[in-house]
C-alpha cells in the first residue's frame, strides 16, 4: 500500500500550520487534566465515582490503548496537556515566536541520560503501585500533579520537552507501539532537507520553535521520537514535512537496536501479563499483595513483578535466540528480535484493556454527571447502574486480539530474523507461549 | 505584545481559574456527612446541629463501603448510604435535645461505634423530666451474677403450660413479668404439686402471654438489624463478628486486667438456659439501655425507645421458650 500525504489536503494542510485549533484542543485537555488533579483531592474518595479515576484510568485509558496508540501513534502526545505549562514557561510565550533569548538555563540533557531508560524506570515505579494509584483518587492527583511539575520543572532547566522524550512513564511504551501506526510524518524530499541552511525545523525560526522532541525531522525513520506535535510543518521553509498514512507497522521493517528500547519491550509485555493476573484475575491474596503498599507480601510482589520483567522473560527470550556461531553479537540480535514483542505487546495491553474499560464504562455515566461525588446530576445520568458492556463480545474480541498479535509478531519476527542471519522460529515459539498465558489469564 | 498572545494568556488564565475555582466553590458549599468504617474514622462531622420545628437537610455519602443511616428513638426508615453517592434526607425534630444518629449496616466489626450526635435547639416547654428506667427503679445490679440454678431439660411448651396455668388459675401481671426472672416465678411454683417439666411449661406461657405476635415480629426485626452479628442470628453469640471479638479482644485497650476480663469479649449467648432463665427482663432492659461498659456491647439507651426494648427482650427470650418467634 502506497503512503498517502494527509496534509496534501488544503484543509488538513491549514489545520496544521496554524497554532489555534491545537491551542484550543489543548486548553481543552489541560482543564480536564487540572479538573482531574482536583477532583482527585476533593471529590470523593471512593474511585469508581470520582473524575480522576474515572475520566484517567478508564476513558483516557480507553482512547490511549484502544484507538489512539494503534491507530495514531503518538497521537495522544500531540494534544498531552502535561508539558504545556512548562513549555509556555520555558518559551515565554503561548503562541509568539521565538524572538529573544532563552529565558531559562537551556541546558542539554546530558548524554548518558538521552535514552529511555528512565521512562522505563517511571513506568515500572508507576505499576508496582498500580493497584493503589488505579483505585484511590488522591494518589492518582499527586501522581497527576507530579508529572506536571516535573515536567515545568524540567523545562525550566533543560531545553525542548525533556520530560516528554525521557521520563514521561506513558510516552515511553506511547513511543514503543507508534512504530505499528497507520500515521507518520516524514520528509518528502531528503535533498530539500540536506540543503536546507540552518535547519529551522531542528534550531527554529521566527515562524517557529525547534522540534520540542529533540528530533532532526529530516532524519526520521520511525515513530519512536517524533511526538507529532506538528511544529516542524509550520517551520519549514521548503514545504517539506508529510503527515502520511501508511500501512501499519512499516516502522518494525527496521529493527532496534538499542537496548532500552529492547526492554521496554519486555516491560510492557510483562506488566500487561502481571495486570491481567492481578487485576483480573481470581486470586485474592495476589491482590492483596499488590494493594498492601509497603508490607512484606507487596515486596514479594514487587521482587516477583521484577524478577519477571528483568529475569524469567528476557531469560526464556535470550535462551531461546542464544546460537554460539553467528556473526551478528549477541546483544544486538537480542535487541533487533526483540521488536517482534512489539505487536505482540501492544495487542496483550489492547486484550487486557478491553476487560477492564468494557467492564468499568459504565462509571463514566456516573461520573460525567457527578464528577466529585458532591450529589449533582449535571447530565441525568448520576444513578445510572453499573452494568459490564458488550460482554458477549469480550472474549472473541480479546481471542482476536491476543491470535491477531502473534501472527502480526511471527511476521515481525521473520522480517526482523532476516536481519540478524538467524531463525525466526525460536522467536514465534516465546510469542505462541507467551500468548497462551495471556489467554488462560484472561479467559 | 500581539493581541493573538495576549487573548490566548487570558483565555487559558480565566480557564485555569475557573476549573479550579468553580468546583472549590461549588465543593466549600456542599456540606455532605461523610461515612467511613470506624476504624477510619466513623461519621465526619459527628456533631450536627438542628433547631426543632425547622427541618434538617441532609447529604450522606459514604467513603468505603455500604452503611445505613438512621436517628435513634425516632421514628424513621434507616437510609442506605452507598460509596460514592450522596443520599438526601431531611429530620424534622419536634422537641429539642440531643438526638444520637447511627450506621444501621453491620459495616465492620466497630461498627457500632458509628454514631453521632444531633444537637437540637429551641425553646420548647413542653418536656417533661424523663422517668428512671426500670432497672434503676428496682435497684437492680446488672453486672451481678444472676444465673438460674435449675433449667429445663427441653425447650419448655408453650401450649402445654397455657392448659396448665388455666387448670391452675396460675396468671403473672405484666408488672410481675417485668420484675421477675423465668427461673424465679419457676421458683414460686415449687409448692405445687407439679412436675419441673410441668413448672417450666406454665413459666413459658406466662412469658409469652406477656408479649405480643407483634412486639415479637418487631423485637425480631430490631434483633436481626442490630443484634445478629454479634449474637448470630439464631441467638447461640455466634455472630458474623464474634470470632474478630475475641480475636481482638486480647488487643483491646478495653480490657485491662488480662485474659479472664477478654472473655468478656465474647457476646453473650441467649441460648444459654441459666443465664436467660435467671434474667429479669428489667435486668436485660438494663443490659441495653447501658451496654456492656468495656465489653464490646454498646449502649442503646439513644437508639432504641422504650417500647423497642421491651419488645426486643420478649424476642430474646424466645430462644428458651416455644412461642412463635
Amino acid at each position: 500500500m502506497a503512503k498517502i500525504e494527509l496534509n496534501r489536503n488544503p484543509f488538513i494542510e491549514n489545520a496544521l500550520k496554524s497554532r489555534y485549533p491545537q491551542l484550543a484542543v489543548f486548553i481543552v485537555m489541560l482543564v480536564g487534566y487540572i479538573f482531574a488533579i482536583l477532583a482527585g483531592l476533593i471529590g470523593t474518595p471512593v474511585g469508581s465515582h470520582n473524575f480522576s479515576i474515572v475520566f484517567v484510568w478508564i476513558a483516557w485509558w480507553a482512547v490511549l490503548i484502544l484507538v489512539a496508540v494503534p491507530f495514531f501513534g503518538r497521537g495522544w502526545c500531540a494534544v498531552c496537556p502535561i508539558p504545556l505549562p512548562g513549555e509556555w514557561l520555558q518559551r515565554g510565550a503561548m503562541l509568539a515566536p521565538p524572538n529573544k533569548r532563552p529565558k531559562w538555563l537551556n541546558l542539554r540533557v546530558p548524554k548518558m541520560f538521552r535514552n529511555i531508560w528512565l521512562q522505563n524506570i517511571s513506568f515500572l515505579l508507576l505499576a508496582l503501585f498500580s493497584s493503589v494509584l488505579l483505585t484511590t483518587p488522591n494518589i492518582t492527583s499527586i501522581v497527576l500533579a507530579a508529572m506536571l511539575f516535573a515536567a515545568i520543572g524540567l523545562s525550566t532547566i533543560f531545553e525542548r520537552r525533556a520530560f516528554c522524550r525521557y521520563l514521561c512513564p506513558v510516552g515511553g511504551f506511547i513511543g514503543l507501539y507508534s512504530q505499528t501506526a497507520p500515521i507518520e510524518l516524514r520528509i518528502r524530499d531528503k535533498q530539500a532537507c540536506v540543503k536546507c541552511e540552518g535547519k529551522p525545523c531542528y534550531n527554529g525560526s521566527e515562524v517557529g520553535y525547534g522540534c520540542p522532541w529533540d528530533v532532526f525531522p529530516g532524519g526520521l525513520t520511525k515513530n519512536t521520537y517524533c511526538g507529532l506535535c506538528m511544529e516542524c510543518i509550520r517551520t519549514c521553509p521548503h514545504d517539506n514535512i508529510a503527515v502520511n498514512l501508511r500501512p501499519f507497522s512499516a516502522d518494525l521493517a527496521k529493527p532496534t537496536t538499542r537496548m532500552d528500547e529492547a526492554f521496554k519491550s519486555f516491560i510492557m509485555l510483562g506488566s500487561a501479563m502481571i495486570y491481567a493476573g492481578v487485576l483480573l484475575g481470581p486470586w485474592g491474596m495476589l491482590k492483596d499483595a499488590a494493594y498492601n503498599v509497603g508490607s512484606n507480601s507487596w515486596f514479594v510482589y514487587a521482587g516477583v513483578f521484577l524478577a519477571i520483567i528483568f529475569g524469567v522473560l528476557p531469560g526464556l527470550f535470550s535462551l531461546g535466540i542464544y546460537q554460539r556461531q553467528n556473526n551478528i553479537a549477541f546483544k544486538q540480535r537480542f535487541a533487533s528480535l526483540s521488536t517482534a514483542l512489539i505487536p505482540l505487546g501492544m495487542m496483550f495491553w489492547v486484550a487486557f484493556s478491553l476487560s477492564f474499560v468494557l467492564t468499568n464504562a459504565s462509571y463514566i455515566l456516573t461520573a460525567l454527571s457527578d464528577p466529585l461525588g458532591l450529589g449533582w446530576n449535571l447530565f441525568s445520568t448520576a444513578n445510572t447502574a453499573w452494568q459490564p458492556m458488550l460482554t458477549s463480545i469480550l472474549a472473541p474480541a480479546q481471542t482476536l486480539a491476543l491470535v491477531g498479535g502473534l501472527i502480526w509478531s511471527a511476521r515481525t519476527a521473520q522480517k526482523a530474523a532476516n536481519e540478524s542471519w538467524t531463525s525466526s522460529m525460536p522467536v514465534i515459539v516465546y510469542c505462541f507461549l507467551l500468548t497462551s498465558v495471556m489467554l488462560w489469564l484472561l479467559l | 505584545m500581539k493581541r493573538a498572545e495576549l487573548l490566548s494568556r487570558l483565555i487559558v488564565t480565566v480557564a485555569v481559574v475557573g476549573v479550579v475555582g468553580t468546583p472549590l466553590y461549588l465543593w466549600s458549599r456542599t456540606p455532605i456527612i461523610h461515612a467511613r468504617m470506624a476504624e477510619n474514622g466513623g461519621w465526619t462531622p459527628d456533631v450536627i446541629q438542628a433547631e426543632a420545628g425547622k427541618p434538617l437537610h441532609l447529604k450522606l455519602t459514604s467513603d468505603d463501603v455500604m452503611h445505613g443511616f438512621a436517628v435513634g428513638q425516632m421514628d424513621m426508615e434507616a437510609v442506605s448510604v452507598e460509596p460514592g453517592k450522596v443520599t438526601d434526607i431531611t429530620l424534622n425534630f419536634e422537641k429539642p435535645g440531643i438526638y444520637t444518629f447511627y450506621c444501621t449496616r453491620w459495616c465492620g466489626l466497630n461498627h457500632w461505634r458509628m454514631r453521632g450526635t444531633i444537637e437540637v435547639s429551641g425553646s420548647n416547654t413542653d418536656l417533661k423530666p424523663a422517668s428512671p428506667p426500670l432497672y434503676v427503679s428496682l435497684n437492680l445490679d446488672i453486672d451481678a451474677p444472676h444465673d438460674a440454678t435449675v433449667v429445663p431439660n427441653g425447650q419448655p411448651s408453650v401450649s402445654n403450660g397455657q392448659s396448665l396455668a388455666m387448670d391452675n388459675s396460675i396468671s403473672l401481671s405484666h408488672e410481675e413479668y417485668l420484675a421477675s426472672s423465668p427461673f424465679e416465678v419457676f421458683d414460686g411454683l415449687k409448692n405445687s404439686s407439679l412436675t419441673e417439666e410441668e413448672r417450666w411449661d406454665i413459666v413459658a406461657y406466662l412469658w409469652q402471654s406477656n408479649t405480643t405476635p407483634d412486639a415479637l415480629a418487631n423485637g425480631k426485626q430490631l434483633y436481626a438489624q442490630n443484634c445478629a452479628a454479634c449474637h448470630g442470628e439464631n441467638g447461640a453469640g455466634d455472630g458474623v463478628f464474634a470470632d474478630d471479638l475475641a480475636a481482638t479482644g486480647e488487643a483491646s485497650m478495653q480490657t485491662m486486667s488480662g485474659a479472664e476480663n477478654m472473655m468478656m469479649q465474647t457476646p453473650v449467648d441467649f441460648t444459654d438456659s441459666a443465664r436467660m432463665l435467671g434474667a429479669t427482663p428489667a435486668l436485660l432492659q438494663g443490659k441495653i439501655l447501658r451496654g456492656g461498659m468495656g465489653t464490646g456491647m454498646p449502649m442503646w439507651g439513644s437508639i432504641f425507645t422504650e417500647g423497642q426494648i421491651w419488645d426486643l427482650i420478649a424476642y430474646l427470650y424466645s430462644f428458651q421458650f416455644e412461642y412463635p418467634k
